[in-house]
Protein backbone atom coordinates (compact mmCIF):
# COMPACT_ATOMS: atom_id res chain seq x y z
CA UNK A 1 0.00 0.00 0.00
CA UNK A 2 2.86 2.34 0.80
CA UNK A 3 4.79 4.16 -1.85
CA UNK A 4 4.69 7.40 -3.76
CA UNK A 5 1.58 8.27 -5.74
CA UNK A 6 1.72 10.77 -8.58
CA UNK A 7 -1.15 11.87 -10.80
CA UNK A 8 -0.40 13.32 -14.24
CA UNK A 9 -3.52 15.28 -15.07
CA UNK A 10 -5.06 18.31 -16.80
CA UNK A 11 -7.34 20.49 -14.67
CA UNK A 12 -10.58 20.42 -16.77
CA UNK A 13 -10.44 16.70 -17.53
CA UNK A 14 -13.53 14.89 -16.27
CA UNK A 15 -11.49 11.71 -16.46
CA UNK A 16 -8.73 13.08 -14.24
CA UNK A 17 -11.38 14.24 -11.79
CA UNK A 18 -12.57 10.65 -11.35
CA UNK A 19 -9.13 9.63 -10.16
CA UNK A 20 -8.84 12.71 -7.94
CA UNK A 21 -12.14 11.82 -6.27
CA UNK A 22 -11.11 8.19 -5.73
CA UNK A 23 -7.78 9.25 -4.20
CA UNK A 24 -9.59 11.74 -1.95
CA UNK A 25 -12.19 9.15 -0.90
CA UNK A 26 -9.38 6.88 0.22
CA UNK A 27 -7.47 9.81 1.79
CA UNK A 28 -4.36 8.98 -0.19
CA UNK A 29 -1.62 11.60 -0.29
CA UNK A 30 -0.35 12.19 -3.78
CA UNK A 31 1.56 14.61 -5.95
CA UNK A 32 -0.63 16.32 -8.55
CA UNK A 33 1.26 17.17 -11.72
CA UNK A 34 -0.46 19.50 -14.20
CA UNK A 35 0.36 18.54 -17.80
CA UNK A 36 0.58 20.72 -20.88
CA UNK A 37 -1.30 18.73 -23.50
CA UNK A 38 -0.04 20.93 -26.33
CA UNK A 39 3.54 20.27 -25.35
CA UNK A 40 3.56 16.83 -23.77
CA UNK A 41 6.33 16.16 -21.26
CA UNK A 42 8.79 13.28 -21.24
CA UNK A 43 7.23 11.66 -18.19
CA UNK A 44 3.75 11.54 -19.71
CA UNK A 45 5.05 10.10 -22.98
CA UNK A 46 7.12 7.55 -21.09
CA UNK A 47 4.32 6.51 -18.73
CA UNK A 48 1.57 6.33 -21.36
CA UNK A 49 3.36 5.59 -24.64
CA UNK A 50 0.33 3.87 -26.18
CA UNK A 51 -2.25 6.67 -25.81
CA UNK A 52 -0.12 9.64 -24.64
CA UNK A 53 -3.12 10.82 -22.60
CA UNK A 54 -3.94 11.93 -19.11
CA UNK A 55 -4.79 10.96 -16.47
CA UNK A 56 -1.89 8.69 -15.60
CA UNK A 57 -1.63 7.36 -12.06
CA UNK A 58 1.93 6.47 -11.07
CA UNK A 59 2.25 4.24 -8.01
CA UNK A 60 5.73 3.20 -6.88
CA UNK A 61 7.02 4.36 -10.26
CA UNK A 62 4.61 2.15 -12.23
CA UNK A 63 1.89 3.67 -14.41
CA UNK A 64 -1.81 2.82 -14.46
CA UNK A 65 -3.64 4.34 -17.43
CA UNK A 66 -7.33 4.95 -18.20
CA UNK A 67 -9.45 6.60 -15.50
CA UNK A 68 -11.87 3.76 -14.71
CA UNK A 69 -8.92 1.40 -14.57
CA UNK A 70 -7.30 3.75 -12.06
CA UNK A 71 -10.44 3.96 -9.91
CA UNK A 72 -10.65 0.14 -9.79
CA UNK A 73 -6.94 -0.11 -9.02
CA UNK A 74 -7.23 2.42 -6.18
CA UNK A 75 -10.25 0.53 -4.82
CA UNK A 76 -8.40 -2.79 -4.94
CA UNK A 77 -5.09 -1.61 -3.44
CA UNK A 78 -6.56 0.60 -0.69
CA UNK A 79 -9.27 -1.91 0.10
CA UNK A 80 -9.50 -1.18 3.81
CA UNK A 81 -11.60 1.98 3.54
CA UNK A 82 -14.36 3.74 1.59
CA UNK A 83 -15.17 0.92 -0.84
CA UNK A 84 -16.18 2.19 -4.27
CA UNK A 85 -17.25 -1.00 -6.01
CA UNK A 86 -20.10 -3.00 -4.44
CA UNK A 87 -19.27 -6.23 -2.60
CA UNK A 88 -22.10 -8.11 -4.32
CA UNK A 89 -20.97 -9.66 -7.63
CA UNK A 90 -24.12 -8.86 -9.57
CA UNK A 91 -24.24 -5.28 -8.29
CA UNK A 92 -20.57 -4.95 -9.21
CA UNK A 93 -21.31 -6.03 -12.80
CA UNK A 94 -24.16 -3.52 -12.88
CA UNK A 95 -21.89 -0.73 -11.60
CA UNK A 96 -19.29 -1.56 -14.27
CA UNK A 97 -22.03 -1.55 -16.91
CA UNK A 98 -23.22 1.96 -16.06
CA UNK A 99 -19.71 3.39 -15.72
CA UNK A 100 -18.98 1.90 -19.14
CA UNK A 101 -22.21 3.47 -20.45
CA UNK A 102 -21.02 6.89 -19.25
CA UNK A 103 -17.71 6.27 -21.03
CA UNK A 104 -19.31 5.17 -24.28
CA UNK A 105 -21.73 8.05 -24.57
CA UNK A 106 -21.25 11.26 -22.63
CA UNK A 107 -17.85 12.53 -23.74
CA UNK A 108 -18.49 12.18 -27.48
CA UNK A 109 -22.02 13.57 -27.29
CA UNK A 110 -20.88 16.46 -25.08
CA UNK A 111 -18.08 17.24 -27.52
CA UNK A 112 -20.55 17.32 -30.41
CA UNK A 113 -22.71 19.78 -28.47
CA UNK A 114 -19.95 22.38 -28.20
CA UNK A 115 -18.27 21.64 -31.53
CA UNK A 116 -21.24 21.61 -33.89
CA UNK A 117 -24.30 23.63 -34.86
CA UNK A 118 -27.66 23.10 -36.52
CA UNK A 119 -29.05 19.61 -37.05
CA UNK A 120 -25.94 17.83 -35.83
CA UNK A 121 -25.97 19.78 -32.57
CA UNK A 122 -29.71 19.23 -32.07
CA UNK A 123 -29.29 15.49 -32.55
CA UNK A 124 -26.39 15.43 -30.06
CA UNK A 125 -28.38 17.43 -27.49
CA UNK A 126 -31.33 15.08 -27.76
CA UNK A 127 -29.21 11.96 -27.44
CA UNK A 128 -27.27 13.49 -24.55
CA UNK A 129 -30.48 14.21 -22.62
CA UNK A 130 -31.79 10.71 -23.43
CA UNK A 131 -28.62 9.24 -21.91
CA UNK A 132 -28.95 11.38 -18.78
CA UNK A 133 -32.57 10.29 -18.45
CA UNK A 134 -31.52 6.63 -18.66
CA UNK A 135 -29.05 7.35 -15.89
CA UNK A 136 -31.79 9.02 -13.83
CA UNK A 137 -33.83 5.86 -14.29
CA UNK A 138 -30.96 3.78 -13.01
CA UNK A 139 -30.52 6.10 -9.99
CA UNK A 140 -34.22 5.77 -9.13
CA UNK A 141 -34.96 6.90 -5.59
CA UNK A 142 -31.52 6.11 -4.20
CA UNK A 143 -29.25 8.73 -2.70
CA UNK A 144 -26.40 7.61 -4.94
CA UNK A 145 -25.86 5.21 -7.82
CA UNK A 146 -24.04 3.13 -5.21
CA UNK A 147 -27.26 3.00 -3.14
CA UNK A 148 -26.93 4.45 0.33
CA UNK A 149 -23.24 5.01 -0.29
CA UNK A 150 -21.29 6.99 -2.84
CA UNK A 151 -19.67 4.55 -5.27
CA UNK A 152 -18.09 3.70 -8.59
CA UNK A 153 -20.80 5.01 -10.92
CA UNK A 154 -21.10 8.22 -8.89
CA UNK A 155 -17.33 8.72 -9.33
CA UNK A 156 -17.56 7.96 -13.05
CA UNK A 157 -20.39 10.41 -13.72
CA UNK A 158 -20.21 13.38 -11.36
CA UNK A 159 -17.15 15.06 -13.00
CA UNK A 160 -19.19 15.59 -16.17
CA UNK A 161 -21.24 18.11 -14.18
CA UNK A 162 -18.36 20.58 -14.53
CA UNK A 163 -18.95 20.59 -18.28
CA UNK A 164 -22.76 20.88 -18.19
CA UNK A 165 -22.68 24.70 -18.02
CA UNK A 166 -20.44 24.86 -21.12
CA UNK A 167 -22.72 22.42 -22.99
CA UNK A 168 -25.79 24.46 -21.97
CA UNK A 169 -24.26 27.74 -23.11
CA UNK A 170 -23.08 26.32 -26.43
CA UNK A 171 -26.25 24.35 -27.04
CA UNK A 172 -28.72 26.86 -25.64
CA UNK A 173 -30.63 24.45 -23.42
CA UNK A 174 -31.05 23.64 -19.74
CA UNK A 175 -29.94 20.29 -18.44
CA UNK A 176 -31.53 20.91 -15.02
CA UNK A 177 -34.92 21.55 -16.63
CA UNK A 178 -34.72 18.18 -18.40
CA UNK A 179 -33.07 16.17 -15.62
CA UNK A 180 -33.84 17.68 -12.23
CA UNK A 181 -33.31 14.42 -10.35
CA UNK A 182 -29.81 14.12 -11.73
CA UNK A 183 -28.92 17.67 -10.71
CA UNK A 184 -30.30 16.95 -7.22
CA UNK A 185 -27.96 13.95 -7.12
CA UNK A 186 -25.04 16.17 -8.21
CA UNK A 187 -25.77 18.54 -5.34
CA UNK A 188 -25.77 15.64 -2.88
CA UNK A 189 -22.40 14.50 -4.23
CA UNK A 190 -21.00 18.02 -3.94
CA UNK A 191 -21.66 17.86 -0.17
CA UNK A 192 -18.85 15.32 -0.01
CA UNK A 193 -15.42 16.83 0.51
CA UNK A 194 -13.78 14.43 -1.94
CA UNK A 195 -16.07 15.63 -4.72
CA UNK A 196 -16.11 19.33 -3.80
CA UNK A 197 -12.34 19.56 -3.83
CA UNK A 198 -11.87 17.50 -7.01
CA UNK A 199 -14.36 19.18 -9.29
CA UNK A 200 -13.45 22.46 -10.99
CA UNK A 201 -15.34 25.69 -11.48
CA UNK A 202 -17.86 25.34 -14.35
CA UNK A 203 -17.38 28.94 -15.54
CA UNK A 204 -13.65 28.26 -15.91
CA UNK A 205 -14.50 25.17 -17.98
CA UNK A 206 -16.76 27.29 -20.20
CA UNK A 207 -13.95 29.83 -20.69
CA UNK A 208 -11.67 26.94 -21.60
CA UNK A 209 -14.21 25.64 -24.15
CA UNK A 210 -14.41 29.12 -25.70
CA UNK A 211 -10.61 29.14 -26.01
CA UNK A 212 -10.74 25.71 -27.67
CA UNK A 213 -13.37 26.92 -30.11
CA UNK A 214 -11.12 29.82 -31.08
CA UNK A 215 -8.15 27.49 -31.39
CA UNK A 216 -10.00 25.08 -33.68
CA UNK A 217 -11.77 27.80 -35.62
CA UNK A 218 -15.23 26.73 -34.47
CA UNK A 219 -17.96 29.38 -34.47
CA UNK B 1 -19.58 -29.25 -13.63
CA UNK B 2 -21.86 -26.23 -13.28
CA UNK B 3 -25.63 -26.40 -13.40
CA UNK B 4 -26.57 -25.28 -16.92
CA UNK B 5 -30.21 -24.79 -16.11
CA UNK B 6 -29.69 -21.30 -14.79
CA UNK B 7 -27.02 -19.96 -17.19
CA UNK B 8 -27.93 -18.76 -20.65
CA UNK B 9 -25.84 -16.98 -23.27
CA UNK B 10 -27.48 -14.96 -26.04
CA UNK B 11 -25.06 -14.71 -28.92
CA UNK B 12 -24.13 -15.15 -32.54
CA UNK B 13 -21.52 -17.52 -33.94
CA UNK B 14 -19.66 -14.74 -35.75
CA UNK B 15 -19.25 -12.37 -32.80
CA UNK B 16 -15.83 -12.22 -31.16
CA UNK B 17 -17.44 -10.66 -28.09
CA UNK B 18 -19.76 -13.64 -27.64
CA UNK B 19 -16.78 -15.94 -28.05
CA UNK B 20 -15.06 -14.34 -25.05
CA UNK B 21 -18.01 -15.16 -22.82
CA UNK B 22 -18.24 -18.77 -24.00
CA UNK B 23 -14.51 -19.37 -23.56
CA UNK B 24 -14.71 -17.96 -20.01
CA UNK B 25 -17.58 -20.31 -19.15
CA UNK B 26 -15.67 -23.26 -20.67
CA UNK B 27 -12.57 -22.37 -18.63
CA UNK B 28 -14.69 -22.50 -15.48
CA UNK B 29 -16.46 -25.69 -16.59
CA UNK B 30 -19.83 -23.98 -16.30
CA UNK B 31 -22.60 -25.54 -18.35
CA UNK B 32 -24.95 -23.16 -20.14
CA UNK B 33 -27.72 -22.95 -22.68
CA UNK B 34 -26.59 -21.14 -25.82
CA UNK B 35 -29.20 -19.19 -27.79
CA UNK B 36 -28.21 -18.15 -31.32
CA UNK B 37 -29.62 -14.77 -32.32
CA UNK B 38 -30.01 -14.01 -36.01
CA UNK B 39 -28.67 -10.48 -36.19
CA UNK B 40 -29.34 -10.09 -39.90
CA UNK B 41 -33.02 -10.36 -39.00
CA UNK B 42 -35.07 -8.93 -36.15
CA UNK B 43 -33.73 -9.06 -32.59
CA UNK B 44 -35.52 -11.46 -30.25
CA UNK B 45 -37.84 -10.36 -27.44
CA UNK B 46 -35.48 -11.89 -24.91
CA UNK B 47 -32.51 -9.93 -26.23
CA UNK B 48 -34.40 -6.64 -26.25
CA UNK B 49 -35.69 -7.29 -22.73
CA UNK B 50 -32.28 -8.39 -21.39
CA UNK B 51 -30.23 -5.60 -22.94
CA UNK B 52 -32.62 -2.69 -23.44
CA UNK B 53 -29.82 -0.11 -23.35
CA UNK B 54 -27.57 -1.46 -26.13
CA UNK B 55 -29.72 -4.25 -27.66
CA UNK B 56 -26.58 -6.22 -28.44
CA UNK B 57 -25.05 -9.64 -27.88
CA UNK B 58 -23.49 -11.13 -25.86
CA UNK B 59 -25.83 -11.22 -22.89
CA UNK B 60 -25.25 -13.63 -20.03
CA UNK B 61 -28.42 -14.48 -18.15
CA UNK B 62 -27.64 -16.01 -14.74
CA UNK B 63 -30.61 -17.03 -12.59
CA UNK B 64 -32.78 -14.77 -14.79
CA UNK B 65 -30.55 -11.73 -14.25
CA UNK B 66 -28.83 -10.28 -17.33
CA UNK B 67 -25.21 -9.16 -17.51
CA UNK B 68 -24.11 -7.19 -20.58
CA UNK B 69 -20.85 -6.14 -22.28
CA UNK B 70 -18.37 -8.95 -22.93
CA UNK B 71 -15.51 -7.80 -20.69
CA UNK B 72 -17.90 -7.04 -17.84
CA UNK B 73 -19.40 -10.51 -18.28
CA UNK B 74 -15.93 -12.09 -18.16
CA UNK B 75 -15.23 -10.26 -14.87
CA UNK B 76 -18.58 -11.50 -13.55
CA UNK B 77 -17.92 -15.11 -14.56
CA UNK B 78 -14.49 -14.98 -12.92
CA UNK B 79 -15.99 -13.61 -9.68
CA UNK B 80 -18.98 -15.98 -9.45
CA UNK B 81 -17.21 -19.22 -10.39
CA UNK B 82 -14.02 -19.00 -8.42
CA UNK B 83 -12.41 -22.31 -9.44
CA UNK B 84 -9.08 -22.20 -11.25
CA UNK B 85 -7.96 -20.81 -13.54
CA UNK B 86 -8.47 -17.23 -12.42
CA UNK B 87 -9.03 -15.33 -15.63
CA UNK B 88 -7.72 -12.08 -14.15
CA UNK B 89 -4.41 -11.88 -12.26
CA UNK B 90 -4.63 -11.59 -8.47
CA UNK B 91 -2.08 -8.76 -8.25
CA UNK B 92 -3.82 -5.36 -8.61
CA UNK B 93 -1.08 -3.90 -10.81
CA UNK B 94 -1.10 -6.88 -13.16
CA UNK B 95 -4.88 -6.75 -13.17
CA UNK B 96 -4.74 -3.08 -14.18
CA UNK B 97 -2.30 -3.96 -16.99
CA UNK B 98 -4.66 -6.72 -18.23
CA UNK B 99 -7.61 -4.34 -18.19
CA UNK B 100 -5.56 -1.76 -20.06
CA UNK B 101 -4.74 -4.11 -22.92
CA UNK B 102 -8.26 -5.50 -23.18
CA UNK B 103 -9.57 -1.91 -23.36
CA UNK B 104 -6.93 -1.16 -26.02
CA UNK B 105 -8.29 -4.03 -28.13
CA UNK B 106 -11.87 -2.74 -27.81
CA UNK B 107 -11.11 0.97 -28.17
CA UNK B 108 -8.42 0.88 -30.89
CA UNK B 109 -7.63 -2.48 -32.45
CA UNK B 110 -11.16 -3.75 -33.06
CA UNK B 111 -12.46 -0.47 -34.56
CA UNK B 112 -9.49 -0.49 -36.99
CA UNK B 113 -10.28 -4.10 -37.92
CA UNK B 114 -13.90 -3.21 -38.49
CA UNK B 115 -12.94 -0.29 -40.74
CA UNK B 116 -10.72 -2.53 -42.86
CA UNK B 117 -13.74 -4.74 -43.38
CA UNK B 118 -16.46 -2.20 -44.16
CA UNK B 119 -14.86 1.15 -45.09
CA UNK B 120 -14.10 2.87 -48.37
CA UNK B 121 -10.80 2.04 -50.15
CA UNK B 122 -9.11 5.16 -48.79
CA UNK B 123 -10.02 4.63 -45.16
CA UNK B 124 -9.25 0.93 -45.49
CA UNK B 125 -5.56 1.71 -46.13
CA UNK B 126 -5.34 3.94 -43.06
CA UNK B 127 -7.20 1.37 -40.97
CA UNK B 128 -4.90 -1.41 -42.15
CA UNK B 129 -1.85 0.64 -41.17
CA UNK B 130 -3.39 1.10 -37.71
CA UNK B 131 -4.03 -2.64 -37.41
CA UNK B 132 -0.43 -3.45 -38.30
CA UNK B 133 0.86 -0.93 -35.75
CA UNK B 134 -1.54 -2.41 -33.23
CA UNK B 135 -0.22 -5.91 -33.89
CA UNK B 136 3.30 -4.73 -33.08
CA UNK B 137 2.08 -3.14 -29.83
CA UNK B 138 0.27 -6.34 -28.90
CA UNK B 139 3.43 -8.34 -29.64
CA UNK B 140 5.28 -6.16 -27.10
CA UNK B 141 2.42 -6.53 -24.62
CA UNK B 142 2.52 -10.30 -25.05
CA UNK B 143 6.22 -10.44 -24.24
CA UNK B 144 5.65 -8.38 -21.06
CA UNK B 145 2.53 -10.10 -19.81
CA UNK B 146 3.31 -13.71 -20.68
CA UNK B 147 6.62 -13.78 -18.82
CA UNK B 148 7.94 -16.23 -21.39
CA UNK B 149 4.96 -18.58 -21.10
CA UNK B 150 2.47 -19.66 -23.76
CA UNK B 151 -0.35 -17.17 -23.11
CA UNK B 152 -0.87 -13.52 -22.19
CA UNK B 153 -2.23 -15.00 -18.96
CA UNK B 154 0.89 -17.10 -18.40
CA UNK B 155 0.39 -20.85 -18.16
CA UNK B 156 -3.25 -20.70 -19.12
CA UNK B 157 -5.68 -18.38 -20.90
CA UNK B 158 -6.31 -15.07 -19.21
CA UNK B 159 -8.28 -11.90 -19.72
CA UNK B 160 -6.08 -10.49 -22.48
CA UNK B 161 -5.98 -13.85 -24.30
CA UNK B 162 -9.77 -13.72 -24.47
CA UNK B 163 -9.80 -10.09 -25.55
CA UNK B 164 -7.30 -10.55 -28.39
CA UNK B 165 -7.83 -14.21 -29.24
CA UNK B 166 -11.53 -13.74 -29.89
CA UNK B 167 -10.53 -11.54 -32.86
CA UNK B 168 -8.22 -14.13 -34.45
CA UNK B 169 -10.77 -15.59 -36.86
CA UNK B 170 -11.68 -12.09 -38.08
CA UNK B 171 -7.98 -11.26 -38.38
CA UNK B 172 -7.61 -14.31 -40.64
CA UNK B 173 -10.58 -13.09 -42.72
CA UNK B 174 -8.93 -9.67 -43.11
CA UNK B 175 -5.65 -11.35 -44.08
CA UNK B 176 -7.57 -13.33 -46.71
CA UNK B 177 -9.41 -10.27 -48.14
CA UNK B 178 -6.41 -7.95 -48.17
CA UNK B 179 -3.72 -10.57 -48.92
CA UNK B 180 -1.63 -8.99 -46.15
CA UNK B 181 -0.33 -10.71 -43.04
CA UNK B 182 -1.41 -9.03 -39.83
CA UNK B 183 0.31 -11.56 -37.57
CA UNK B 184 3.50 -12.95 -39.04
CA UNK B 185 6.60 -14.92 -38.13
CA UNK B 186 8.64 -11.95 -39.30
CA UNK B 187 7.00 -9.05 -37.48
CA UNK B 188 5.05 -10.66 -34.61
CA UNK B 189 6.64 -14.06 -33.98
CA UNK B 190 5.34 -14.46 -30.41
CA UNK B 191 1.78 -13.65 -31.44
CA UNK B 192 2.00 -15.95 -34.45
CA UNK B 193 2.95 -18.84 -32.16
CA UNK B 194 0.39 -17.83 -29.55
CA UNK B 195 -2.39 -17.74 -32.17
CA UNK B 196 -1.97 -21.49 -32.77
CA UNK B 197 -1.94 -22.25 -29.04
CA UNK B 198 -5.03 -20.15 -28.54
CA UNK B 199 -7.16 -21.57 -31.33
CA UNK B 200 -6.37 -25.16 -30.42
CA UNK B 201 -7.03 -24.72 -26.67
CA UNK B 202 -9.76 -27.02 -25.35
CA UNK B 203 -11.87 -24.08 -24.15
CA UNK B 204 -11.64 -22.35 -27.53
CA UNK B 205 -11.73 -24.81 -30.39
CA UNK B 206 -15.46 -25.58 -30.32
CA UNK B 207 -16.39 -21.90 -30.58
CA UNK B 208 -13.66 -20.77 -32.98
CA UNK B 209 -15.56 -19.99 -36.19
CA UNK B 210 -14.72 -21.55 -39.53
CA UNK B 211 -12.70 -18.89 -41.37
CA UNK B 212 -14.29 -19.54 -44.82
CA UNK B 213 -17.78 -19.34 -43.34
CA UNK B 214 -16.78 -16.14 -41.53
CA UNK B 215 -15.33 -14.69 -44.75
CA UNK B 216 -18.69 -15.27 -46.51
CA UNK B 217 -20.43 -13.54 -43.63
CA UNK B 218 -17.85 -10.73 -43.85
CA UNK B 219 -18.76 -10.21 -47.52
CA UNK B 220 -22.45 -9.96 -46.58
CA UNK B 221 -21.65 -7.39 -43.88
CA UNK B 222 -19.52 -5.38 -46.28
CA UNK B 223 -22.34 -5.38 -48.87
CA UNK B 224 -24.85 -4.32 -46.24
CA UNK B 225 -22.65 -1.42 -45.06
CA UNK B 226 -21.75 -0.13 -48.49
CA UNK B 227 -25.42 -0.21 -49.47
CA UNK B 228 -26.27 1.80 -46.35
CA UNK B 229 -23.42 4.23 -47.02
CA UNK B 230 -24.51 4.68 -50.65
CA UNK B 231 -28.07 5.30 -49.53
CA UNK B 232 -27.03 8.10 -47.15
CA UNK B 233 -24.83 9.78 -49.75
CA UNK B 234 -27.53 9.75 -52.39
CA UNK B 235 -30.46 10.64 -50.16
CA UNK B 236 -29.92 14.39 -50.65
Amino acid sequence: MEGAVVLLDFWPSMFGMRTRIALAEKEIKYEYSEQDLWNKGELLLQMNPVHKKIPVLIHNGKPVCESLNQVQYIDEVWNDRAPLLPANTYKRANARFWADFVDKKLYDLGSKIWKTKGEEQEAAKKEFIDCLKLLEGELGDSLYFGGKDFGYVDVALVPFYCWFYAYEQCGNFSIEAECPKLIAWVKRCMQKESVAKSLVDREKVYEFVLQLKKLYGIE
Amino acid sequence: MGDSSNVKVLGTWASPFVMRVRIALHLKSVGYEYVEENLLEAKSELLLKSNPVHKKVPVLIHADKPVCESLIIVHYINEVWTSAPSILPSDPYERAASRFWAAYVDDKFFPALRRVLVSSEEDKKAAMAEMLEGAVLLEEAFKKLSGGKAFFGGNDLGYVDLAVGSLLAWIKVIEKFTETEVLSEAKTPSLAAWADCFSSHAAVKDVFPDVDKLADFGMKLRAKFSKAAAATTTSN
